[in-house]
């Protein structure tokens, strides 16, 4: 299965793109997806949204799923 | 109330009708953000306390070498998931303090200047004692821990985004 990674602010910006898609296998959860992410944004801290909702490591994945990459939140 | 957070009817409603007041409750915008605005999205006949809180563009800010002077702030969001969230916090609200009866959440994104507000919040209830200082303040704490949305720092010689305070319960990368 396809799902497509979008990453935000910092992230985007150390990784140096903003959206690319990942294969993985059938049944894959986030974390399978952790293994898949560039060495340049190992070993920084974020959150993870699924369809702009937030998931845990153990959340499941399917074809065609938006996955966000997001730093911690600095608004207000 | 809930058919004003839905895009097709916004979408529909402001093809219709482009004069009227903008009445979305919680909204990223890229356009500067005013009081009234806010005040009158959250007015009603039966509020008598409107508690309003803005967040504005400090000239300064604290970094591990002390004090540096901010040019400008630049803001990004993930906007369908901000405002998804900005609502969610709305009904929190709700459910926290059942006498407030509007709430409205505005961000900006974009280039913000020193002394801008880049956030606007507003809580109307009947009477003053009704919750809404308490609710505006928890809103307000809530979006600065949950809301996607980044901040970047422009100084004079360089610029770093900002990474809030890390919440626990959110990360999933590993440690």
């Amino acid at each position: 299965m396809d799902v497509r990674l979008r990453l935000f602010a910092g992230l985007r910006q150390v990784a140096g793109y903003k959206e690319k898609v990942v294969n993985l296998p059938e049944g894959a959860v986030v974390a399978d997806l952790l293994g898949e992410l560039p060495q340049s944004i190992v070993g920084r801290t974020f959150y993870i949204a699924i369809n702009e909702e937030y998931a845990r490591r153990d959340s499941a994945l399917k074809d065609g799923d938006l996955v966000a990459l997001l730093p911690p939140v600095s608004g207000g | 109330m809930s058919a004003i957070h839905n895009p097709l009817f916004t979408i529909h409603h402001s093809l219709l009708t482009p004069a009227m007041p903008n009445t979305k409750l919680f909204e990223i915008t890229e356009s500067p953000l005013s009081q009234d605005d806010i005040l009158r999205r959250v007015s009603r006949a039966d509020c008598g306390g409107v508690v309003t809180f803005a967040g504005t563009v400090r000239g300064t800010t604290a970094t591990g070498d002390g004090e540096r002077g901010t040019d400008f702030l630049d803001y990004e969001a993930y906007i369908p998931m901000a405002e998804k969230m900005m609502a969610r916090i709305g009904d929190e609200v709700m459910e926290r303090w059942p006498q407030v009866k509007a709430v409205s959440i505005l961000h900006r994104i974009g280039r913000c200047e020193i002394e801008e507000p880049t956030v606007l919040i507003a809580v109307a209830t009947p009477h003053r004692g009704d919750g809404c200082f308490e609710a505006c303040r928890y809103a307000i704490e809530r979006l600065k821990a949950v809301v996607p949305i980044w901040k970047k720092e422009n100084w004079a010689d360089g610029e770093v985004w900002v990474e809030g305070p890390r919440q626990p319960e959110l990360i999933v990368s590993g440690e």
